[in-house]
């Protein structure tokens, strides 16, 4: 549902075989080399111009879809996700790739996708298997593998075959991990995973062990307070890495980031050579005029101000500097000889930069959240005590407050949990025995036994698996080792009558008779300009009572409609095309303030209809209004209960040809023939009469 | 058609023709209009294989109207020479002829006149040779006579140019005997009128054979929109299950309700202002059940009803800011939170369908609304497999018979499930819907009882429409860049007998 579902789903249709052929169209008409980016921000109208031939010639719909990948990849491009951040693909050879990407996951989130080395993989694994079977093995533990690809298919996808040239074409697994399993954000973390759910290993037991020598301390100081209070820190000693357990390293404290740190504000981790620093550190937070010093990869020193420009123009390091930017206090970690260690959540310094060789590292995460940075450390030491010298063994920390409590870190907590088997048995829906069910958690890392009665499990949680806060998240551990289709379906005996909600039960009724009287039904949106609902119907827009949308990425999202009528002129505008007369109906919600709802505003079921000719057709419209009323079985008239029309006049309307509606004695809406100034704003050049009218009197 | 009499010649001279003949010759015969004859040759066209009719076309040179009175009077040119008598005739005179002008100097430059403008009463015109050849005459009678070829092309196109000469097309058939053949036809009535059958005289007449591959004439109707076509259906389903509809008609929802009630924590990315639309007025909702945000509170910030919780600073006014709701879901808790006020409680078994509001960047299957159908079961020990029941009983019902289930992360449920079905266009298993058990975080503070289970699933409108109706661009279906013929054309939605292309037939 969440996180970058747009990008994902997006990047689905661009990789659609059909706009790829479209695409490489329009480069040869634009004279682009093969191989040069797509998108050239000189050559942007040029596309625009392609595209609006293709629109014009039989290719429209693809040159549409042509038009939606462009104007995508610019948002990428304007927004740019991290160097190292790929983004999720699309599965290859899909043939209809839109649909199958429409919209709208219910309450899932958008998973963290983590690309790893196949063959890596299965090393790890100790076993290799066929695509399908990974594929099947993911499924069963609820991870998806999204796409098999290689660094080479990739640049080649995006930039074209020339850039990958020399790329590598080392087969790699894109992998969907549950968006509450930090655990599984890397090789390492996954493979442990897997290997204990098929039994192949046990969980290990991670270790705090207290140094040999002197504690490293962490001195939080109180400046820190009012901008990132919290720190957390520790050591892993003796660690030995190659390569890829680098690259791993590297890339789990990005994923990290982008997920449970929430790009940083919440959490942001550096990771340092303990050997090129000398402890005590101060985490501390000075004017950014103060702070100064040669950040990561940089060859001079700049002040925290210099960096702040610099990094503007930085596609990776711009998304977070908005976290500190208008701060007057930065913050900043010292060692006791001044040097800066990382100026959090931005950037690290140069001087204690890690690479393969480094033996000992020193890690301080620092944010707002203080669970979340203890559980951010608890990951990364867990994950990557694998490779040090005493294996799943981590240097303790400690971090002094500023009101001076003294804390060791990491936590590495194991909790005990205490379950009834026949609950697991009951909320599942299956018939285990204790012992098997604790074998089952055991499987999800979750070391259980049987004890008491029998029926009791005693659940071990370790420090790795911070998303089980409750028994139902032991229960679903369960379920998923047992396997979700292995459950035996039953139907719930659940006895209940079944209602329609009045309202919806009018509506339905309506929109037959509505389609049976001639009018075909359009489906607009709620949301709208605010020039729509007023400026365009002669309104100003303090006059409408609509709702204000304080953060909307374009004018098409200002507001929440107060009318029905200007999205069916729009669709008019959109299908001029279509034989005369066109007859438009929509029944469906618009927004009102009113200050008697809990939220401040509610919504109002409308009815409106329009008739768009050569003449206005007043009496057809003026006759629908009739029919409807004759269907809510309302007698025209004065008298109590009747409807009757009264001369009115509206700003949207001809002068002399607008009349209210009174039913049930209170005013339910306007019908007449539409103002010219109203027809040539909507883009449309023949008379138009229309009704629109509230339905809720009615019930 | 006064045909009657020109077709029935026609007939009679096509039986004795030796193969076949042509419109234009018959029209000429006959003395009558071309147009009569081709009239008479599609009325037995129309019979059925009578004749047979080949369209040809012949091109003709024709005399103009001052063509036909040169052939018949002569040139203007030898009108003038024979109006000059031997003793002379004044110019003035001459000229006022009616070929005088024209045939003066065409006379003059042919050397047949000459002029004495010495003359005592003005100038005077004389013949100059005794007699003359009318060359144009004969070269305009010879056309007249149909033997056009005779000249050569350079006198064709001079005589084209003086406007005397015109080519014209003739369209003419070429009719020989059809594969019915027949000299005695009699007229076919083409309709059954109200005389015929009160007079009883359709016993006695042969009707014109319909012609059943043309098309009918579509009714004038109004047209239900598809995707409020697939609604229907899916309320229709729900009804059936006995499930009853919430009300969701309050676009504008507090954060409260939207996400703090599912606890969903304050920070979640879903209440990022990159993904959900704020209100800036009105900015803030005013009334909350407080009692209930209190047991929100604390376990969000604290825990409790046997949850760590999230252990963060819960902000109330996080919880006030007003929204767009982002998923119906937060109908759901309202609905959950008036049954759990509900005492003894009573087992409810809820849906809804309709729009809900993500600020997305937009693309060919996404928009900034759409529909979300939504089912839920409240009642004593319900289980995973209950769940998996219900959906396989709901997805029968949409004509998805193979399901699989893949465990998956919900904020708000736990266990949670993923449906697939096996889609056999694509050959592989594609996500249908998202489901799971409300976590006991958010049912408890609600007030519900401990043992109650609330099973849930979702899934989007728009997704099982565009299948079903096969269209690739979501703003042809929905909005106001609606495809109007679309709509007009669109069939009946019967989730159960897909008859879809074939590519598409088996997923939602």
């Amino acid at each position: 549902m969440r996180g970058e579902p747009a990008a994902a789903e997006a990047s689905v249709t661009l990789q659609q075989p059909e706009v790829r052929k479209l695409r490489l169209k329009a480069t040869e008409h634009l004279g682009v080399p093969k191989g040069e980016k797509f998108i050239h921000p000189t050559k942007l109208d040029l596309l625009r111009l392609v595209v609006a031939i293709y629109l014009l010639s039989a290719e429209k719909r693809e040159a549409e879809l042509l038009e939606e990948n462009w104007r995508y990849s610019r948002q990428t491009a304007r927004k740019g996700p991290g160097p190292t951040h790929l983004g999720r693909q699309a599965r290859a050879s899909s043939p209809r790739p839109g649909q199958l990407a429409a919209q709208a996951q219910w309450a899932g989130l958008a998973m963290p996708t983590v690309s790893l080395k196949r063959d890596l993989l299965f090393r790890a694994l100790g076993r290799t298997y066929t695509d399908e079977e990974f594929d099947e093995l993911c499924f069963e533990f609820g991870l998806e593998l999204d796409e098999i690809t290689s660094e080479k298919e990739i640049i080649s996808k995006e930039q074209g075959n020339e850039k990958a040239q020399g790329a590598s074409d080392v087969v790699l697994y894109k992998i969907d991990v549950p968006a509450n399993r930090y655990d599984l954000l890397c090789l390492e973390g996954l493979v442990r995973g897997l290997q204990v759910f098929k039994e192949r290993i046990k969980a290990p037991m991670y270790k705090r062990v207290m140094p040999n020598g002197e504690i490293q301390k962490l001195i939080i100081t109180e400046e820190t307070a009012k901008i990132r209070p919290y720190a957390v820190a520790a050591v892993l000693r003796n660690i030995k890495f190659t390569k890829d357990r680098y690259d791993s390293f590297i890339e789990l404290q990005e994923k990290l980031h982008q997920n449970i740190c929430r790009k940083r504000a919440l959490v942001a981790i550096g990771t340092h050579d303990l050997d090129a620093l000398s402890g005590p550190f101060t985490y501390t937070a000075k004017k950014p005029s103060d702070i100064k010093f040669k950040p990561l990869n940089k060859t001079k020193e700049y002040t925290a101000c210099e960096l702040m420009n610099i990094y503007k123009t930085d596609n990776h390091l711009k998304h977070y500097l908005h976290i500190i930017e208008n701060k007057p206090l930065y913050p900043v970690i010292y060692d006791s000889n001044g040097v800066v260690l990382s100026m959090p959540p931005v950037i690290n310094g140069n001087h204690s930069k890690i690479t393969v060789n480094t033996r000992n590292i020193f890690i301080e995460c620092t944010g707002t959240d203080f669970t979340k940075a203890k559980i951010v450390l608890d990951i990364i030491v867990t994950t990557f005590s694998e490779y040090c010298e005493n294996q799943f063994t981590v240097e303790a920390a400690e971090v002094v407050f500023p009101n001076g409590k003294l804390h060791t870190f990491p936590e590495l907590a194991y909790r005990k949990e205490m379950v009834r088997a026949d609950l697991i048995n009951k909320k599942v829906g299956i018939r285990e025995t204790p012992e098997n069910l604790a074998k089952l958690l055991t499987r999800m890392c979750l070391k259980s036994e049987v004890i008491g009665d029998g029926n009791q499990i005693e659940i071990e949680i370790p420090p790795t698996r911070a998303d089980i806060i409750h028994a139902c998240d032991i229960i679903e551990d369960a379920a998923i080792a047992y396997g979700y289709n292995n459950i035996q379906m039953t139907l719930p005996k659940t006895y209940t009558i079944a209602n329609q909600f009045p309202l919806n039960k009018l509506t339905e009724l309506l929109r037959h008779d509505m389609a049976a009287a001639g009018f075909t039904e359009a489906l607009t949106f709620a949301l709208c300009s605010q020039e729509d609902i007023a400026d365009k119907l002669g309104l100003h827009i303090s006059a409408t009572k609509a709702v204000l949308i304080s953060n909307p990425k374009t004018a098409e999202f200002q507001v929440a409609r107060t009318t029905l009528l200007p999205g069916l002129l729009k669709t008019i505008a959109a299908n001029r095309k279509m034989p005369l007369p066109l007859k438009l109906f929509e029944i469906s919600d618009i927004v009102i303030q009113d200050s008697s709802r809990d939220v401040g505003a509610r919504n109002y079921r409308h009815l409106c209809a329009v008739y768009y000719n050569k003449n206005p057709g007043f009496e057809i419209i003026h006759g629908l209004l009739d029919r409807i009323m004759q269907l809510l079985d309302v007698p025209p008239g004065e008298k109590k209960g009747g409807y009757v029309i009264r001369a009115s006049e509206g700003p949207a309307f001809f002068p002399g040809r607008c009349a209210e509606i009174f039913a049930r004695g209170q005013s339910i809406g306007k019908l007449g023939v539409l103002h010219p100034d109203v027809i040539t704003k909507f883009e449309l050049t023949m008379p138009c009469s229309c009704v629109e009218i509230n339905i809720e009197p009615f019930l | 058609m006064a045909d009657g009499p020109v077709a029935e010649v026609l007939l009679q001279r096509l039986e004795a023709a030796d193969g076949g003949l042509d419109s234009a010759e018959l029209a000429a015969e006959l003395g009558v209009e071309h147009q009569t004859v081709v009239g008479a040759v599609k009325s037995l066209q129309a019979l059925g294989e009578i004749i047979e009719a080949e369209l040809r076309s012949t091109k003709r040179w024709e005399l103009t109207a001052e063509g036909e009175e040169i052939a018949r009077e002569g040139s203007h040119e030898a009108r003038v020479f024979r109006s000059v008598p031997p003793e002379g005739l004044p110019q003035s005179e001459l000229m006022r002829l009616p070929s005088g002008k024209v045939g003066f100097s065409k006379a003059m430059s042919n050397k047949w006149i000459r002029v004495d403008k010495s003359a005592a009463d003005g100038p005077r015109v004389f013949r100059v040779v005794d007699s003359v050849e009318d060359e144009v005459q004969r070269r305009l009678q010879l056309v007249q006579g149909g033997r056009a070829e005779k000249l050569g092309e350079k006198e064709r196109s001079e005589l084209r140019k003086r406007k005397l000469l015109t080519e014209v097309t003739l369209k003419t058939y070429w009719v020989s005997k059809g594969s019915a053949f027949s000299t005695s036809i009699s007229k076919q009535e083409t309709e059954l009128s109200p005389e015929m059958i009160s007079s009883g005289s359709w016993r006695d007449r042969p009707f014109k054979p319909y012609n059943f591959s043309a098309h009918g004439v579509l009714p004038d109707s109004g047209h239900l929109h598809p995707l409020l076509k697939v609604r229907t259906q899916f309320r229709q389903i729900f009804l059936e299950m006995g499930f009853t509809e919430m009300p969701t008609d309050n676009y504008i929802e507090s954060s409260f309700w939207n996400f703090d009630a599912l606890f969903q924590p304050q920070q979640h990315p879903a209440r990022d202002q990159h993904d959900t639309f704020f209100l800036r007025d009105p900015a803030q909702a005013q009334q909350l059940p407080m009692d209930y945000v209190h047991r929100v509170k604390r376990t969000h910030s604290q825990g409790g009803y046997g949850s760590q919780g999230y252990k963060y600073n819960w902000k109330l006014d996080e919880a006030r800011k007003n929204l767009l709701r982002t998923h119906t879901t937060s109908a759901s808790a309202r609905a959950l939170y008036r049954l759990a006020q509900k005492k003894p409680f009573t087992a409810a078994k809820y849906f809804s369908i309709d729009r809900v509001f993500r600020n997305e960047t937009l693309d060919a299957t996404h928009l900034a609304e759409f529909h979300q159908i939504e089912g839920v079961v409240a009642d004593h020990g319900l289980t995973l497999g209950h769940l998996m029941g219900v959906l396989r009983e709901f997805f029968t019902k949409l004509g998805i018979t193979q399901l699989r289930f893949k465990p998956t992360y919900n904020p708000y449920t736990e266990p949670s499930m993923e449906v697939f079905s096996y889609h056999q266009g694509l050959k592989k298993w594609v996500e249908v819907g998202n489901s799971g058990i409300f976590r006991p975080e958010m049912l408890l503070p609600m007030g519900l009882p401990e043992n109650v289970s609330v099973i849930a699933w979702g899934l989007s409108l728009e997704r099982p429409t565009m299948i079903k109706y096969g269209i690739n661009n979501i703003r042809e279906l929905v909005g106001h860049k609606v495809n109007l013929q679309m709509v007009y054309d669109s069939p009946l939605c019967r989730l159960d007998a897909e008859q879809g292309p074939p590519s598409t037939q088996e997923a939602a």
